[in-house]
C-alpha cells in the first residue's frame, strides 16, 4: 500500500491564504465596514454638519439605542435561530423597571421617608431603588428568554413561532400592566436614572460607553471561551454539536437568556433617554435589530456573525438616517433605503464566494 | 497484510447480541470480537443490520439480547458518550464536522483545551493548534489547523474526523462508509490514514459498500446478512465474489 504522503507537515501543493483573503478582509462584516467608511467621507463633502462634534454625538447615541439589543440578538443568530420577541422584550422590561421605581419610592414604602418639609421623598440608600428595580427589569427578561429557551431547545419548537408568540405575549402583559397608559420613571434615583441612561461621560454618551464594553465582552466570549466555541459549533452543524458531546440544550437556552437580557437592558435605557416607557415603545424594533446584524454580516442560516458586524450593522443604518435627514431628504425614504442595503449586503457577499 | 496481533485478548467482543424493534428482528445471534490493531471490514447489504450493530456498540441503542465486553470487561451504554468514554469512537459518513469552524476547532469540539486567567478559562488556542498539527502528522495529511474545514477536500475532512477518535486515544474506531463520495486520490489517502490508526493499535471497524477498499486495508471481513452474521473470514481466505455472493445471498454462510 503506497502512503500517499510521506512527509507530515510541508505543505507543498498549496499556498498559504493571502492575509487579504482571509479573517475580517474576506467577510461581509469587512465590506459594509468599508461602504461605511466610504458613505461617511461622502457624507462629509455633502454636509458640513455631518462631522460636527453634536451630529457625532447624536450619532453615537442613536446607534447605541439599538446596538445592545443587536449584540444579544447575534448570538442567537449565529447559533441558526431568531429572537421576534426583542422589540416587545424592550418594552416590557423598561416598563416594570419604571414600574418597580415608581412603587418603591411611594411614600410609606420602607426604602423612603419623607423629608423635614413634610412633602419631598428621600431615598433611605440612596441608589438601591434604582438598582432594585434595574434587577427587576432584567429579572422579567430573564424569565422570558428562559422561556423562549425552554420551548425551543427543551420543545423543540422553531425558533420563529415560538418568539413570534412570545412578541405578542410581552407586549399583551406590557399593556395589561400599565393598563395601556405606559409607565413613568421616578422617585428620589430618577435622577440617577436619567444621568446613567441618557447623560454622557466627558462628551461621550453612556449608552455607547456601555455597548463598547459589552461589545468586547462579547467578542472574548465568542472567541476565546468554549461556551462561545460551542455557540459557533451549533450554528455549523447542531448534529455535529450534539455527537461530540456538546450540551445543545443548555447552549441554546443561554443564547436565547443573553439575547433578553440584552434587549431587556436595551429598553431600560431607552426608556431613560425617552423619561418614560410607554405601551407602545420600541414597536417592530425587533426588525431593526435583526437587519442591523444581518447588514453586518450575521448569517441567518447560522455559524457567522460577530460584535464588529453588529456595531457596524447598527452605525450603517443610523449614518444613512442621519445622512438622508441632513441631506434633505424625505425622510420617508430611509426604509426603502435599509431595504435595498440589506439585499446588497447579503448580495455582494453572495457574489464573493461564488468567485472565490 | 497478515493479522499480527490475532492471539492476543480482543478489544471488543460480542456474545448472543440480538435487538429487536417491536416484532421486527433487526439482530439475531451475533458473536464477534476485534483485536487491537486489526482492522475489521464490515459488510452487507442495506438492511442487513450493519448500522443496527454499529448503533449498539456506540451507545445508541441497547441490545434486546447478548453481551459487550470492551477490554475484557462487561459494559452497558446508555448514551454515546458512555461508550466514548471507555474508547470507542465512530467516524460518521457525513463526518459530523462543523464547517465554519477551523481544523483545530473541529479536533477539539467539546473538549477544548483551556488556560486560567483568574476566575475565567479561556481557549488556549495555540496549544490546540500544536497539538491538532501533531496529529495530522501521525496521519500524514496536509492539514493545517487553522483552515476553516468549509475550505477543504474530503481526504482532509476524513483526517480531522480521525484526528478527533486520535486524541481522546480511542482503542476502537468505527468509520461509516469513510471512502462514498470522495475521489480517488482523496480514497487512497483515507485508506492511508487507516493504515496509521493500525499502526498504532488502534482496532479499525470498517463499514463499507466499496468491496476494493475492504479488499485493500482490512484483516478480516464480516458480512451481514438479514440481521445474521453470515461469514468472519481472513481477507486472504476469501475474494470479492465470494464476498458478493455472501451479501447478495447468492452463498447462505461460510
Amino acid at each position: 500500500m503506497a502512503m500517499p504522503l510521506e512527509s507530515p507537515v510541508t505543505f507543498s501543493n498549496v499556498g498559504k491564504t493571502k492575509w487579504w483573503q482571509r479573517g475580517i478582509f474576506a467577510s461581509q462584516t469587512g465590506y459594509v465596514l468599508l461602504a461605511l467608511i466610504v458613505l461617511m467621507i461622502v457624507m462629509r463633502f455633502a454636509s458640513p454638519y455631518f462631522f460636527t462634534e453634536g451630529n457625532m454625538q447624536n450619532v453615537a447615541k442613536n446607534f447605541s439605542f439599538i446596538a445592545i439589543a443587536t449584540l444579544g440578538i447575534t448570538f442567537v443568530i449565529i447559533t441558526g435561530g431568531i429572537d421576534l420577541s426583542v422589540g416587545s422584550m424592550m418594552c416590557f422590561s423598561a416598563m416594570i423597571t419604571s414600574m418597580v421605581m415608581v412603587e418603591l419610592s411611594a411614600p410609606g414604602s420602607s426604602f423612603v421617608h419623607l423629608a423635614a418639609d413634610g412633602k419631598t421623598v428621600v431615598a433611605n440608600v440612596p441608589g438601591l431603588i434604582l438598582l432594585i428595580s434595574v434587577l427587576a427589569g432584567l429579572f422579567v427578561a430573564f424569565i422570558v428568554g428562559l422561556f423562549n429557551g425552554f420551548c425551543i431547545a427543551v420543545l423543540g419548537l422553531s425558533p420563529f413561532v415560538t418568539t413570534l408568540g412570545m412578541l405578542s405575549i410581552v407586549r399583551g402583559l406590557a399593556y395589561v400592566v400599565s393598563n395601556g397608559r405606559g409607565s413613568f420613571p421616578g422617585g428620589p434615583d430618577a435622577e440617577t436614572f436619567y444621568a446613567l441612561t441618557s447623560g454622557d461621560v466627558l462628551g461621550v454618551p453612556a449608552p455607547f460607553i456601555y455597548l463598547v464594553i459589552l461589545a468586547v465582552l462579547m467578542a472574548v466570549v465568542l472567541h476565546h471561551t468554549s461556551f462561545g466555541r460551542h455557540v459557533f459549533a451549533l450554528g455549523g452543524n447542531e448534529k455535529a454539536a450534539e455527537l461530540t458531546g456538546i450540551p445543545v440544550a443548555r447552549v441554546k437556552i443561554e443564547v436565547y437568556v443573553i439575547c433578553a437580557l440584552a434587549a431587556g437592558l436595551q429598553g431600560i435605557i431607552i426608556s431613560g433617554w425617552l423619561g418614560s416607557a410607554p405601551a407602545n415603545m420600541a414597536t417592530s424594533y425587533e426588525l431593526n435589530v435583526i437587519a442591523a446584524a444581518v447588514i453586518g454580516g450575521a448569517n441567518l442560516a447560522g455559524g457567522l456573525g460577530g460584535p464588529l458586524g453588529a456595531i457596524v450593522g447598527c452605525v450603517l443604518l443610523e449614518v444613512i438616517r442621519n445622512g438622508l435627514v441632513l441631506a434633505q431628504v424625505n425622510s420617508y425614504w430611509q426604509q426603502t433605503l435599509v431595504g435595498v442595503i440589506i439585499i446588497l449586503a447579503v448580495l455582494v457577499d453572495r457574489i464573493r464566494s461564488r468567485m472565490t | 497484510m497478515t493479522n499480527i496481533q490475532g492471539d492476543g485478548s480482543p478489544v471488543l467482543e460480542l456474545t448472543g447480541i440480538g435487538k429487536e424493534f417491536g416484532a421486527i428482528r433487526a439482530l439475531h445471534g451475533v458473536n464477534m470480537h476485534v483485536h487491537p490493531g486489526e482492522v475489521v471490514g464490515l459488510m452487507g447489504d442495506n438492511g442487513a443490520g450493519k448500522s443496527t450493530l454499529v448503533k449498539i456498540i456506540a451507545g445508541n441503542f441497547r441490545p434486546t439480547h447478548g453481551e459487550i465486553r470492551f477490554d475484557g470487561n462487561a459494559v452497558h451504554f446508555s448514551r454515546p458518550v458512555d461508550a466514548r468514554g471507555v474508547g470507542i469512537e465512530v467516524v460518521y459518513q457525513d463526518l459530523a464536522l462543523a464547517d465554519n469552524l477551523t481544523a483545530a476547532a473541529n479536533v477539539f469540539l467539546g473538549r477544548e483545551l483551556k488556560r486560567k486567567f483568574g476566575p475565567v478559562a479561556l481557549l488556549d488556542h495555540k496549544a490546540m493548534a500544536a497539538r491538532a498539527l501533531e496529529l495530522f502528522g501521525e496521519l500524514r495529511s496536509e492539514t493545517r489547523p487553522y483552515d476553516l474545514v468549509k475550505q477543504m477536500s474530503g481526504g482532509q475532512r476524513q483526517a480531522v474526523a480521525i484526528a478527533r477518535t486520535r486524541l481522546s486515544n480511542a482503542k476502537l474506531v468505527m468509520m461509516d462508509e469513510p471512502t462514498a463520495a470522495i475521489s480517488v486520490r482523496q480514497v487512497e489517502q483515507v485508506l492511508g490514514l487507516i493504515h496509521r490508526l493500525k499502526e498504532q493499535g488502534v482496532a479499525v471497524m470498517l463499514i463499507s459498500h466499496r468491496m476494493p477498499d475492504v479488499f485493500a486495508v482490512c484483516d478480516r471481513v464480516i458480512v451481514m446478512r438479514r440481521g445474521e452474521k453470515r461469514a468472519d473470514k481472513p481477507i486472504h481466505e476469501t475474494s470479492p465474489e465470494e464476498v458478493t455472493a455472501l451479501i447478495t445471498g447468492a452463498k447462505e454462510a461460510a
